[in-house]
């Protein structure tokens, strides 16, 4: 059959298992937009923001664990979606980024709309395509969904100029091998690997589990909890494997590093075995790299060789599918207990318990008792999406997650904006989850354009605005590190609630603790957007805290009752 | 002054011969900040592979870690060390060097027999030097050269080969990405 090239882009999408695309149209992607009209089956999602699509698309795949797509146009519109790209990068998140480009005769003219897109996207995708002929467009489509979606998953990017989608060739869909010379992710490991790890885990006396975000791309979050059952290894968290374990479970401490459970933290600087499961050592986890648990032998395995030795020197390093080597090493750990250990961590909760701001404060509505509320009357079981800021790691650590790929965030890359349109991304995929976007007043307002696509889509979401008046984690630092010079930090907003109104979409605010459980069953019974304003004091903290560099069990820890700051 | 030769480790990686895999290497190293003596890219016996010589020092820069990085790019088929390994390296130069004057004439044609080297033009002031070898053997023939006055020099930087029969070659023939175990993958 002869296809157009534009056509032949939505034949691969769907055979690839695309639902949906989040995009926005302009001239050289316009063959493309057109050809969406002949497959109606292929949703399209209208941004108000390219950056929006991008970061919608990051948030589809790491609720669904597929694909996201995203589109956009040439120059302005595949430069906009870069931040989403950069933070899929980092939190190896897979996305394929189709951009239109000027025609081919064009290309390097400075035409029109014309920007070098695989050259400036090249430090933030996995791999990027500049599609030269129309013979090579299936293929490159096929690629760029298997590179993103297999070994460590991430974003890639596919240009294509418009006089290809305009092109047209007799379509055969390629079925033979993909010709990927060069591109073999790891899978297992080896014996004399498997042995070198058993050795550590089975004479270990005081081990830790560091799970990250690998045990739940891979799949591997069952075999994670039946090692940490068997041997009774007690498990901390990454801020992007919350979930990857029952937080509620007796074995699990909670998030480590700058700001993350003092037990985790006190946890891992005593261990004599750190088994660190898709996680990569980044400097929010371990501090200062020289004191870092340097009583501790290390197994790592992760299915990315380069990070192996690369922050922390490790005995036993496996590049490797978590849940293959997890599988492998399984039937060799022995079954023990360590309730010594396991003592020493619960009286480290104990005084944690004692400092818990939930219990001691007293004054006005505060970010704690937000999110903690909003955990307990979901149930504990919504979909958390959340921005970057002191509200991002109090959703750490007072909405315990359950299931993995519940609690979706921007680690790495600590993108402000990302939160509202990652958790409608999420909704559109998971449309039978509880979708909560808990953001910041700063990062809402960098993506809050995003308001109408969700009004124009009717994404079923509710969006828990944490207003503190602040940039407040910047302004945090600049009590602590520049003598309270609060630049740059306190913010004049809108009335986010007429905001919402002028978008169509009910909102309330709430402005004391006891008003958080109507708010929360009205945004319940809405199907629709819903915004929620919480109005919180402006001023709080966020304990404990690593200083950026310190050790990691030299934090700043939050009084107890009594005790003097 | 050229630094220690222990911490000069020589990398050899196969890449995919198609446009921008150079750009993509350099982009690595660029943004990784790792520091690379020289890099030389050229075909080889198959068309669709290039090869890449890559010479690091190690003193600066964690080998291990470009070695992981560069085997982690679509376009790298294979990369290995060669420094680890008996190897031939060579590095060509040409040289342009005064010879105002069948004195300096001389000189450089007796310099020339000393050395893997060769006469490649005679011009009426100037003549044109090529020497291939390796590298400390050019840094000896340019320190000998350097009195004479040289006006222009350009050196290819490093290609290396395994000696032997440790064959550095992959079939380049498509297949399907095998799950591979450690054992058997580069990484070092």
């Amino acid at each position: 059959m002869q296809l157009t090239g534009s056509e032949i882009i939505m034949e691969c999408l769907i055979r690839e298992g695309v639902e949906v695309m989040f995009g926005y149209p302009g001239g050289a992607i316009l063959p493309t937009y057109d050809a969406m009209t002949r497959y109606p089956q292929l949703r399209h999602v209208l941004v108000r923001h390219e950056q929006g699509a991008s970061h919608m698309a990051d948030g589809y795949a790491r609720a669904t664990g597929k694909v996201g797509v995203c589109i956009a146009t040439s120059g302005p519109g595949a430069t906009n979606l870069i931040t989403g790209l950069a933070t899929a990068m980092m939190d190896s998140s897979p996305i394929v980024a189709i951009t239109g480009q000027v025609p081919r005769a064009a290309i390097g003219t400075d035409a029109f709309q014309e920007t070098d897109v695989t050259g400036v996207t090249l430090p933030v995708t996995k791999h990027n395509y500049l599609v030269t002929s129309i013979e090579e467009l299936p293929y490159i489509i096929r690629e760029a969904f298997h590179i993103a979606r297999s070994g460590r998953p991430g974003p890639v990017l596919i240009d294509i100029p418009k006089d290809v989608q305009n092109e047209k060739m007799e379509f055969v869909y390629p079925e033979d091998e993909i010709p990927l010379p060069g591109y073999h992710p790891p899978s297992s490991a080896t014996d004399e690997q498997i042995a070198g790890a058993l050795e550590l885990i089975n004479n270990a006396k005081r081990p830790i589990i560091l799970a990250g975000h690998g045990t739940i791309m891979s799949d591997g979050t069952k075999e994670l909890r039946e090692l940490a059952e068997r041997a009774q290894i007690p498990v901390t968290l990454t801020l992007l494997g919350k979930g990857a374990m029952p937080e509620d479970h007796p074995l699990v401490i909670g998030m480590m590093g700058m700001h993350g459970q003092a037990a985790s933290n006190h946890a891992i600087q005593e261990a004599d075995l750190l088994i660190a499961l898709g996680m990569r050592f980044d400097d929010r986890v371990t501090g200062n790299l020289k004191t870092y648990a340097v009583n501790a032998k290390k197994i790592h395995i992760d299915i990315d060789p380069s990070e192996l030795n690369k922050n922390v020197k490790v005995e036993v390093g496996i590049a490797g599918d978590m849940r293959t080597v997890l599988t492998q090493i399984l039937p060799g750990v022995n079954s023990t207990q360590h309730s010594e250990w396991i003592n020493r961590i619960r009286d480290w909760q104990e005084d944690s318990d004692e400092r818990d701001i939930l219990k001691n404060h007293q004054g006005g509505l505060i970010a704690a008792q937000v999110i903690n509320d909003i955990w307990h009357f979901t149930g504990g079981e919504a979909l958390t999406v959340t921005d970057v800021g002191q509200h991002q790691m109090l959703e750490a650590q007072y909405y315990p997650h359950r299931r993995p790929s519940t609690m979706l965030t921007s680690g790495g890359l600590g993108t402000m904006g990302f939160g509202f349109p990652a958790a409608l991304g999420a909704k559109v995929g998971m449309p039978d989850e509880e979708v909560w976007a808990v953001v910041g007043d700063g990062g809402f307002q960098m993506t809050m354009c995003e308001l109408a696509t969700a009004a124009q889509e009717g994404v079923n979401i509710n969006i828990a605005i944490i207003n503190n008046g602040f940039l407040g984690m910047v302004r945090q630092w600049q009590e602590i590190f520049y003598e309270e010079r609060y630049q740059a930090t306190p913010m004049w907003n809108p009335d986010f609630c007429k905001l919402a109104e002028a978008f169509d979409i009910p909102s309330m605010r709430v402005t004391d603790r006891d008003q958080i459980q109507e708010a929360v069953e009205f945004a319940r019974s809405i199907d629709g957007p819903t915004l929620i304003e919480f109005v919180v004091e402006k001023e709080d903290m966020v304990y404990p805290m690593v200083p950026s560099g310190a050790d990691l069990d030299k934090m700043i820890r939050r009084p107890k009752p009594g005790e003097k700051a | 002054m050229a630094t220690d030769q222990e911490d000069k480790q020589i990398l050899v990686a196969l890449v995919e011969n198609r446009p921008g895999v150079l750009n993509r290497v350099a982009s690595l190293f660029r943004r990784r900040n790792y520091n690379v003596d020289s890099l030389t890219v050229g075909r080889t016996h198959k068309p669709d592979v290039s090869r890449m010589t890559i010479v690091v020092d190690a003193k600066r820069t964690n080998v291990r870690q470009i070695v992981a990085n560069l085997y982690k790019m679509v376009n790298v088929i294979d990369v290995r060390y060669l420094s680890h390994e008996p190897h031939v390296s060579r590095d060509l130069a040409l040289l342009k060097v005064r010879t105002e004057g069948a004195e300096a004439f001389n000189t450089v044609t007796e310099i020339c027999e000393r050395f893997p080297a060769r006469i490649v033009d005679i011009g009426p002031k100037v003549t044109i030097l090529e020497i291939t070898a390796r590298e400390e053997i050019i840094e000896d023939f340019i320190e000998e050269l350097r009195p004479l006055g040289i006006v222009e020099m350009v050196r290819t930087g490093i290609v290396a080969m395994g000696r032997g029969t440790r064959i550095h070659d992959k079939d380049h023939v498509p297949t399907v990405p095998m799950p591979k175990t450690n054992g058997k993958q580069q990484v070092i």
